[in-house]
């Protein structure tokens, strides 16, 4: 394989102008496991650093001692130099009330947490837990109370969705069907249709007809309510953004020895230039690596089938078997990256070799961050 | 040929990332297909998933055919765009091709089908039951079977119940009448949710967690398949003293310098660095055993799937289908 440059975790971590590091990738490729053990080594090297989780498996959160979902970051570690790390999971819905209280008055905000469509959109809108997580992303920073935030992106059925949301909350939000259900809202709450022309005569039946005259009804009160809160709502989307293509951001593309997963990364880094943002390498988790490399898949298997055809060794044959497999398996990886790798020859990589268990704890992180300096 | 699935038309194929969930529902397509059936793959996410598994150019929203599968047998496939679907739904119940332009210029079906997350789910699971309804002009059912790759284990019984979904935003009026029909169809028999999975703590984790959600939910739970198993080749009293750090190094390195891999110099060294290995392996396959052990508790049909050495090409899907047939599962 050619050599990619390797990536130095530890001068990243180090440089104090880093304030935020995003781990970002294909889902089930250790993305916040990645994070937290980043966070970790970070606070052990003096950072105050938070580790901002969306979406991790239990065990993980346990690792970190964090039991619950509570959406305020808790210490974890403190150390004598002043390092310390604290930990929160994102409360997708607790975040998006804590906006709409902080924007709203409370008679408006009451109608607006009580709606039924804000429900549906606070707890399952595919983009809002993207949202939530940048909206948070930029609470703490403005906060200013950590130098370093390390933040795990969600599992969403594209991992550039976060990158999208607040685009895609500015179009709804510019969409003409928006501005017509808040305008007549606005002109002293008349029904949304009967004030416009006959285009929309025809949509509003075809609304109607698909939706339901119920459904209609929710749906104006939630939006001509939301509608004062959306403003501040956007702009701060778009700060959010700003502050991922500042100098003080750092990406870091999350991916597994696989196909789809070499794919997926590919793909973020040429949409993360394409964007604009700081790119500091990539991060391939799971990969195997063996101390007998020298001994290749082919004489290995030769030698065992020698072994197995004279009765002999049966116990020497049976390693050698299973060594020839790994050996393959350790091509095929290294293909899977050499794609990469030649496609992207500037990115810097390290690789983090595969563990035979998940992480349960602290000296578990510990160790990980300790592979991830060690390209 | 009996299977244990026969009688099912609709097979729901979900998992936890990364666990070859795509792989999986395609295989599973292929074997249903086998013996001259017809079978639709669809994919719901957008991901253009079925395109790089069969390595095909990027699929519209039509249904074609892609593979044949083993002695005769089709394949087609579906990947559904919600916004697409809403167009088409307006058009099949309402004749209203004209409104449904109005409504993509509005915004209305960007609205729909991102924001209001029930719909979105309605129109890709009404599509996805539609062509399990479908019949054709002798009456009888156009496909045999429909496999759906499914959102991720997290999100799977939030999708199939439509009906749950939308009963907050819709209580009467036709997405009501419309999530009944689908509700309908993926609470019967002849719906089955099949769960992807590897032998590790965090994906096991999910499966129990996912089928118990499910349960609670009334949908059908399907099988369990356990996707990427590594044979073992050691007996399982040479893993144990690996384990226990007795593992016999001795013997491995004569038998190294017996094949004639090594001279005596570099036989021990050799055999230590293989029995890093052997160590590795040895408590992988512990690992494995137990999750095993935990996966028991589902109490549903397990298929274990072969780790393919040289990773999913179309040859390996045919595998996968083989090995799915020999097992029961299609």
């Amino acid at each position: 394989m050619k050599k990619p440059e390797p990536l130095d975790v530890d001068a990243i971590l180090d440089d104090p102008g880093t304030r935020i590091i995003v781990c970002c990738g294909a889902g089930g490729v250790g993305k916040t496991t990645t994070a937290a053990a980043l966070g970790l080594r970070a606070a052990e090297r003096g950072r105050r650093a938070v580790v901002l989780t969306v979406d991790p498996a239990r065990r993980l959160a346990q690792s970190m001692g964090l039991t619950e979902l509570d959406n305020t970051p808790r210490l974890i570690v403190r150390h004598d130099d002043g390092g310390e790390l604290f930990a929160m999971m994102l409360d997708m819905k607790r975040t998006f009330d804590e906006i709409i209280e902080a924007h709203a008055d409370p008679e408006r905000a009451r109608q607006i947490l009580s709606n039924p469509f804000y429900q549906s959109l606070s707890s399952s809108f595919a983009g809002t837990q993207e949202y939530m997580a940048m909206e948070k992303l930029g609470q703490l920073r403005r906060s200013d109370e950590w130098d370093l935030i390390v933040v795990d992106t969600p599992p969403s059925r594209s991992a550039l969705d976060f990158l999208d949301a607040p685009e895609r909350l500015g179009r709804f939000l510019d969409g003409r069907f928006i501005r017509l259900l808040t305008a007549p809202a606005k002109a002293g709450g008349r029904s949304a249709f009967r004030l416009l022309n006959a285009g929309f005569g025809l949509m509003a039946g075809a609304l109607t007809k698909l939706l339901g005259a119920q459904v209609i009804k929710d749906l104006q009160t939630f939006v001509s309510a939301l509608d004062a809160v959306f403003g501040g709502f956007r702009q701060r989307a778009e700060l959010t953004y700003k502050l991922l293509q500042a100098p003080g951001t750092a990406f870091l593309v999350v991916a597994a020895p696989e196909r789809d997963a070499m794919r997926e990364a590919s793909y973020f880094v040429e949409r993360l230039a394409e964007e604009r943002m700081p790119l500091a390498g990539l991060v391939v988790n799971r990969v195997h690596l063996t101390p007998a490399s020298a001994l290749s898949a082919a004489r290995s298997a030769a030698a065992a089938e020698e072994l197995e055809s004279r009765g002999e060794h049966e116990l020497t044959a049976a390693v050698l078997r299973l060594h020839a497999g790994r050996m393959q398996l350790a091509a095929r990886q290294s293909r899977e990256q050499e794609h990469f790798v030649t496609a992207h020859p500037t990115v810097p990589v390290v690789q983090v070799r595969a563990m035979s268990d998940d992480v349960h704890d602290l000296a578990g992180l510990r160790q990980i961050g300790e592979l991830l300096a060690s390209a | 040929m009996d299977t244990h699935w026969d009688g099912v038309r609709l097979h729901v194929v979900t998992g936890k990332g990364g666990t070859g969930k795509t792989t999986v529902a395609a295989a599973l397509a292929l074997a249903l297909a086998s013996g001259g059936r017809k079978v639709l793959l669809v994919e719901v996410e957008g991901r253009q998933g079925i395109a790089q598994v069969f390595d095909l150019p990027p699929l519209p929203y039509e249904e074609r055919r892609i593979a044949v599968a083993p002695s005769g047998g089709d394949v087609y496939a579906l990947a559904i765009d919600p916004e697409d679907a809403m167009l088409e739904y307006l058009e099949m119940f309402y004749g209203m091709r004209r409104a449904g332009r109005a409504l993509t210029k509005m915004g209305v079906v960007d609205f729909a089908t991102t924001v209001a997350p029930g719909f979105r789910d309605v129109l890709v699971t009404g599509k996805t039951t539609e062509a399990v309804r479908r019949r054709g002009k002798d009456g009888r059912r156009v496909y045999d079977a429909v496999v759906l790759d499914a959102p991720p284990t997290g999100r799977i019984t939030r999708f199939l119940n439509v009906t749950q979904e939308v009963a907050g935003l819709a209580k009467v009026g036709p997405i009501k009448n419309h999530s009944d029909l689908v509700s309908g169809v993926v609470k019967s028999p002849e719906t089955a949710v099949h769960f992807v999975t590897l032998l590790e703590e965090m994906p096991v984790q999910e499966t129990i967690d996912g089928v118990a959600e499910l349960r609670a939910a009334g949908l059908p739970a399907g099988g369990v398949f356990v996707n990427m198993v590594r044979e073992s080749l050691l007996p399982p009293r040479v893993l144990d003293m690996a384990v226990k750090g007795r593992f016999d190094v001795g013997e491995l390195a004569l038998g190294l310098k017996s094949a004639g891999l090594a001279d005596s110099a570099d036989a021990s060294t050799l055999a230590e660095a293989l029995v890093d290995e052997v160590v590795e392996h040895a408590r992988r396959t512990a690992i494995e055993r137990s999750e095993r052990e935990s996966l028991d508790a589902v109490d549903l049909p397990r298929y274990e799937l072969p780790l393919l050495a040289d990773g999913v090409d179309l040859a390996g899907l045919y595998e996968l289908a083989e090995s799915m047939r020999t097992q029961g599962a299609a």
